[in-house]
């Protein structure tokens, strides 16, 4: 059934090619049932106790080591929606039919890169399939030549993702070095292992590999490179690095390795907490003096993944639900708050914030759905993002770091700031001269962001409800 | 043991006339001899599977892109070119001392730790290896293989515009 | 002739941060994009270089050239890719230069 997820979007993506060329407006919609099944997946894991005889043939076919369990179906269902939001901002915003249709492959080779990852037990595996999402990315992010000046940038923007990408990944194949060294194989279990023996080659080894991670998720000081890249690429490029690519190559493998391999160690607690914390607060610092749209919520996704860190320096018990659940929320509204942003620059053609003001009348469906996702992340109740910080907070409690719970919570408030400011600055007062003839922009760019808007709602209302099933079904 | 030092010492000679040339033609020759002798170090230590591969791949078909790709991007001015020249002597000077001071400085560390030869031994076949259990591998393979031709048909497409 | 291999470790290491250090420096100290790729390159040798050393040194030789096999395939890939961005960058602004792309700010 694993190897399914790898296989489907595979075929998808050759069946793609060999459509002919006037069937290939379909594109865009193929990818998306790939998507739908790829959300079904996520759920279908809790239940996959049927086993079909056909998935048995399969497996000895394509004998993959993989697991699927709680951890990964999360990364699935986050790729799946982010996926489908990131395809149908493409719709409106890329008029070119064949730039549609690379990317919608590129987005399903990217998938696959995202379900290895998601499913992987050893190190090298991981770093391999990191690095196909990785490639897929360089090509969406440099792709598309537009006639605008934001596309002058897509290259300066690539240029610093693709040179730290290859520092991290020569970070992390040096450290499935060391771990050779130390145990003779490379899986996760191997690793633990050789941890607990306290040999020093594997503390290297995962070191290492932490710093390689680190960069990959654009954690302080190495998240130079994050605000270039999202801000520069295309629209619905950017809504899918920001709401899955960056956190499924870094974030993610954290989580499995917190989950697995650290289990709560000592050194590797502090560092987490330490990075966590910095990132946290630089994030957020950054975020408050910019302009440029897409650059504060950049800067606003660095904050936020330091509090997925966070979360995981803390009781471990209540941490990897705590950074699930962040890591969830965040997919969810920071994709939305990049669509309203594809929104607000196909209408207005900039998205210079002191340029803007008043919008909020003419454009009223975005201002909404803006003003959800940016207090879901703030931490308001009853939206989802206030119980995930409850939670991260909660973890740092409970494991009796108090100062780190403090900054958490502090930083909170400086995250409302800087998205306050967003919203004075683009939908509050009066609409300005120039922006008098603006209107809400098409369906097709709405549906995202609103659908996205309901599930920040909806998770947040009914969170108790969910947290019961989540426990009652086991993690 | 000491022409296999040797031939390490001149694997780094090589990196270092790839970084340090001038004429960009000439970086990649040494570029392509660096990996030329990895892949003779890496058959002396008994990769040969490997080695063929390094030689094959990286001396050849990676050169052969990076020349193409010089190629279709000859920089227009030759005063823009003379002048890079003489700044870039001067960012570059440093790195052979750089080089040679690292090497002497690790070559006074002595490690406690006994890393050699301490698991015990036994491995199989490259070929059982690769084509039984790292079946996934060979997987992302060939999917990084489909995103690069994504890349090419993207990348190097025409201007129609 | 026989080759002796050496079996320190150390030694391997020191060649593998020499390697490192050139690549790094090679790929800052320039202003020409394909002189980083360049620099790239000898990134991803220097780690062929450690890996398949600790499959000699820990005995996993075949293991190791799987990985390094895989690793040569990624390499191939990315430095096809970059080399196509770097296409991308030339058509744009006829320069090989990265000084002329420093207009983003923050």
């Amino acid at each position: 059934m694993s190897d399914l997820l790898l296989l489907v979007p595979f075929v998808a993506v050759i069946f793609l090619n060999l459509l002919p060329k006037r069937a290939r407006g379909a594109a865009l919609w193929i990818a998306f049932g790939v998507l739908v099944l790829e959300v079904a997946a996520a759920f279908a894991e809790r239940f996959a106790t049927i086993e079909v005889s056909a998935f048995a043939a399969l497996e000895r076919v394509f004998p993959f080591h993989l697991a699927t369990d709680g951890l990964a179906g999360l990364l699935m269902l986050c790729a799946g929606l982010v996926g489908m939001a990131a395809l149908l901002v493409a719709r409106k915003t890329f008029e070119d039919a064949d730039d549609r249709f690379f990317f919608s492959n590129l987005v399903l080779v990217a998938l696959v890169g995202i379900n290895g990852i998601a499913m992987v037990r050893d190190l090298f595996s991981l770093y391999v399939f990191v690095e196909v999402t990785a490639v897929a990315t360089f090509i969406l992010i440099t792709a598309r030549r537009m006639a605008g000046n934001e596309g002058d940038h897509a290259f300066e923007g690539a240029w610093k993702y693709i040179l730290l990408s290859v520092i991290a990944s020569v970070l992390m194949l040096t450290a499935v070095g060391f771990l050779l060294l130390s145990t003779g194989e490379i899986t996760l279990a191997a690793a633990k292992e050789a941890l607990a023996t306290q040999d020093p080659l594997a503390w290297i080894a995962m070191g290492l590999f932490l710093c390689g991670l680190f960069v990959k998720g654009a954690l302080v000081p190495f998240h130079g490179w994050l605000a270039d890249a999202y801000t520069a690429a295309p629209a619905p490029v950017s809504v899918f690095m920001a709401g899955i690519v960056t956190k499924a190559s870094g974030i993610f493998a954290l989580l499995r390795i917190a989950q697995s391999t650290l289990g709560g160690a000592a050194p590797g607690r502090e560092i987490l907490l330490v990075v966590g914390a910095v990132t946290i607060v630089v994030g957020a610092f950054l975020a408050l003096t910019q302009t440029n749209m897409k650059r504060m919520l950049a800067y606003s996704s660095v904050s936020q993944m330091g509090y997925i860190v966070l979360a995981l320096g803390g009781d471990l018990g209540i941490g990897i639900l705590a950074a699930g659940f962040h890591f969830f929320n965040h997919a969810i509204s920071k994709s939305q708050l990049f669509a309203n942003a594809a929104a607000i620059e196909k209408e207005l053609g900039t998205l210079d914030m002191d340029e803007m003001g008043g919008i909020g009348s003419r454009m009223p469906v975005t201002a909404g759905t803006t003003a959800v996702a940016t207090l879901s992340i703030a931490g308001l109740p009853p939206l989802a993002g206030f119980w995930s910080k409850l939670l991260i907070v909660l973890a740092l409690w409970n494991a009796g770091e108090y100062a780190f719970a403090a900054v958490a919570i502090l930083v909170s408030l400086v995250t409302l700031a800087y998205f306050l400011s967003l919203q004075r600055r683009v939908f509050f007062g009066k609409p300005l001269e120039k922006w008098a003839k603006v209107h809400e922009t098409a369906p097709g760019l709405l549906v995202p962001a609103v659908a996205l808007a309901l599930v920040t709602i909806a998770l947040g209302i009914g969170f108790p409800f969910v947290l019961k099933v989540l426990l009652g079904g086991g993690a | 043991m000491i022409w296999f030092t040797l031939l390490l010492v001149l694997l780094v000679l090589a990196a270092l006339w790839a970084s340090m040339a001038t004429a960009l033609l000439r970086a990649m020759l040494g570029l392509a001899l660096t990996s030329a002798l990895l892949a003779v170090v890496m058959f002396a230590m008994g990769a040969t599977l490997a080695a063929v591969l390094e030689l094959s791949v990286c001396a050849g078909l990676i050169s052969v892109v990076m020349v193409s790709v010089t190629s279709l991007t000859q920089p227009r001015s030759l005063k823009e070119a003379v002048a890079a020249r003489r700044s870039r002597l001067r960012r570059l000077w440093p790195l052979p001392l750089v080089l040679i001071a690292a090497g002497v400085a690790l070559s006074f560390v002595r490690v406690p730790v006994d890393i050699v030869f301490r698991l015990p031994a036994g491995d199989g076949d490259v070929r059982t290896v690769l084509w039984s259990m790292r079946q996934l591998d060979l997987f992302g393979q060939i999917l990084i293989l489909l995103a690069g031709v994504f890349g090419v048909l993207v990348l190097f497409r025409k201007e129609a515009k | 002739m026989t080759i002796e291999i050496p079996t320190s470790f150390w030694l391997y290491f020191t060649f593998f941060a020499l390697l490192f250090l050139d690549g790094i420096w090679c790929m800052l100290a320039t202003r020409n994009l394909v002189r980083v790729l360049i620099g790239i390159e000898i990134l991803m040798k220097s780690v062929t270089f450690f890996l398949i050393a600790a499959g000699y040194l820990s005995g996993r030789m075949a293991l190791a050239q799987a990985l390094v096999i895989t690793v040569i395939v990624i390499e191939v890939v990315v430095v096809v890719v970059i080399a196509g961005v770097i296409l991308g960058f030339f058509r744009k602004h006829d320069s090989l230069d990265v000084g002329n792309a420093r207009d983003m700010k923050g």
